[in-house]
This record gives C-alpha cells, structure tokens and sequence, in this order.
C-alpha cells in the first residue's frame, strides 16, 4: 500500500470566499502579520502496489478531470507520501 | 412531451420540478442517477438541491454518474436538457454549459425573490417568453457565483449564450449579471434561479396583485413542449 497526494487550489485570478472569511476571523490572532488566506484541497489516494510513472500519470489524469475543475481550480501537485 | 427528471442523492427540487411539468402540460417522468434508462423521454431537467452533499464540488459527482452519460450522449443530439440550481452546476461539470460555478462572493447562502431578464428566447427552454422580458422567480443557492475567463466571457456575450441576467441585484457576484446560459444549439440551457418554484398562484413569489401569485417560471416548461427534439 503506498499514498499518492494530489493538492488542488482554486485558481489565483478568482475570489476565494472561504479563504476571505478566514483571513478576517484571522485578523483577531496574534500581530495582524497574516494577511491572507487561500483554501485548498489536498487528496490521498491510497494505492496497491508501486507508485510507477504509469499510475502517476492516470492519477494526473482523474486529478485533471474529477478531482479538480480547470475552469475554477489548478491542481498545483502529484507526489507519493513520504 | 415526456419530460424526465433526474432524482440524485441529495436532489431537493426533483418533485417541483416534475409538478411544474405537469403545469405546464407535459407529461412527467422520473429518472434515476443510477441506471442507465432514459425511459424513452423526450427532454431532461436536472433538479436543484444538493447532490451529494456538494462533496468534491457542487455537481461534481453527479456528473459523473451512471445516468449522465446518456444524458450527455442525448444533449450533444439535441435532446432538450435543462439545469435548475444544481442541475446547472452539474451542466457546467459535464461541460454541456461553459464556466464554472463558485461560492457566493459574500460568503453566505442567499434566497430571494429574484428579478431576470430572459436574454434569449432562441432555445428549447425559453422560447415562449420574449427578448428583454422581466420576471421573477426564486433564487436560492451558496455557490451560485457565475466565473470564466475573459476569452469565453466575450464568446458567451458575443454569441448571445447568456439565457437569463440577474437585475437590479447581483445575488451572487456572478461575473456579467449571468444568471443563466445556453449551449450552442440551444437545446441545453442551464440557470441558478429556480422557474419550478414559480409555476403556481399560491406558491409563487408575490406579485403587485396578489401574494405568491407569480408564475413567471411556468413558460419554461411550456416552451420545451415545442421545441424541435433534433436527435
């Protein structure tokens, strides 16, 4: 069994209402030094057997087309768990 | 006209929307999201609601459902195919309708009585109201805000796919006032405002005359009933 991790952001151009609303109840803690906040999503897939370039690749591909909407979201990375 | 509607989990509006049906004299049929039976239907609402619980992203799962694959064989026929709410997202994350569709820009869930204007009447869904008309029919959504990028915002505009455009207030921050769109051909059409909650004096949103008297929604499901099923 090994994990692949797949992180998808919504796209840098759009308005994150999640991250905005967070950055304001943020702005109560500690010096004001965090200006902002962008909410993502990271995914687990657990797999069997090896991470080969294959599987790789077929996750590359889910990630592009369910796990992500490349209207609203990029998927920002695709890496094995350590 | 046998008018199917998709009943997802986590669907909310599917019985409105096979009662507006029947109002506006079609005959209603109800589907499933997990077989692959159209069940001979000659047009398909995707109800409002929230399916899935809006897991991954609105519309997200449920368009990737069993059923969904005839659906979208059928709309790229030319099958009459209408997205309510949900069913608009579920559109857009089958690419039958361009965009996407975000959380609302103020953050909150929003349900109004919201004024449009019918954009276009050159579609299967709309075709019984008239260019520039005004109505009114309920609003209700969290993640109703209408996003694409500038090259398909001007193809939108250009190529009058906008269906419907929010007036006096943007509910949402979506992008241009676009409450509602059409594919090329016009037979998908997909919008947040709900038509199947204005289909009925008494249920409706209220009028100048009368309380809940509104039935603004009823010619979308009127329309369809002569739309040209091309496939």
């Amino acid at each position: 069994m090994a994990t692949v991790i797949v992180d998808v952001m919504p796209k840098e151009v759009l308005l994150d209402p999640a991250g905005k609303a967070t950055a304001r109840a943020l702005q109560r803690f500690g010096d004001g030094q965090i200006t902002d906040v962008r909410i993502g999503k990271r995914f687990e897939l657990i797999v069997d057997g090896e991470i080969t370039p294959k599987l790789l690749e077929h996750i590359g591909e889910i990630a592009k087309d369910v796990l992500s909407n490349e209207v609203i979201e990029d998927v920002v990375s695709i890496r094995a768990a350590d | 006209m046998r008018v199917g509607v998709i009943t997802f989990p986590g669907s909310l509006d599917d019985r409105d929307a096979l009662r507006a049906i029947a109002l506006g004299g079609g005959e209603p049929v109800s589907l499933w999201h997990g077989e692959h039976d159209l069940k001979g239907v000659d047009a398909i609402v995707l109800p409002g609601g929230f399916s899935y619980g809006d897991y991954l992203r609105c519309g997200a799962i449920a368009a990737h459902s069993p059923i969904m694959s005839e659906v979208i064989a059928e709309a790229n026929k030319g099958m009459p195919v209408l997205g309510i709410c949900n069913g608009f997202q579920i559109l857009v994350e089958a690419h039958l309708l361009a965009g996407g569709l975000i959380r609302n820009d103020h953050g909150t869930f929003i349900r109004r009585d919201q004024k449009v204007r019918v954009e276009n009447v050159e579609t299967a869904w709309t075709n019984k109201y008239t260019v520039g008309q005004e109505i009114t029919v309920p609003l209700k959504n969290g993640e109703g805000g209408f996003i694409a990028d500038d090259e398909t915002l001007k193809q939108l505009e250009g190529d009058g796919l906008v269906a419907f455009r929010y007036l006096e207030v943007n509910p949402n921050g979506s992008l241009n006032d676009i409450a509602g769109l059409r594919n090329a051909r016009g037979n998908v059409v997909g919008l947040m405002p709900h038509p199947e909650h204005a289909v009925e004096p008494g249920f409706g949103p209220d009028t100048t005359e009368r309380m809940q008297s509104g039935v603004d929604g009823l010619a979308v499901f009127q329309s369809v009933l002569t739309a040209t099923v091309l496939s």
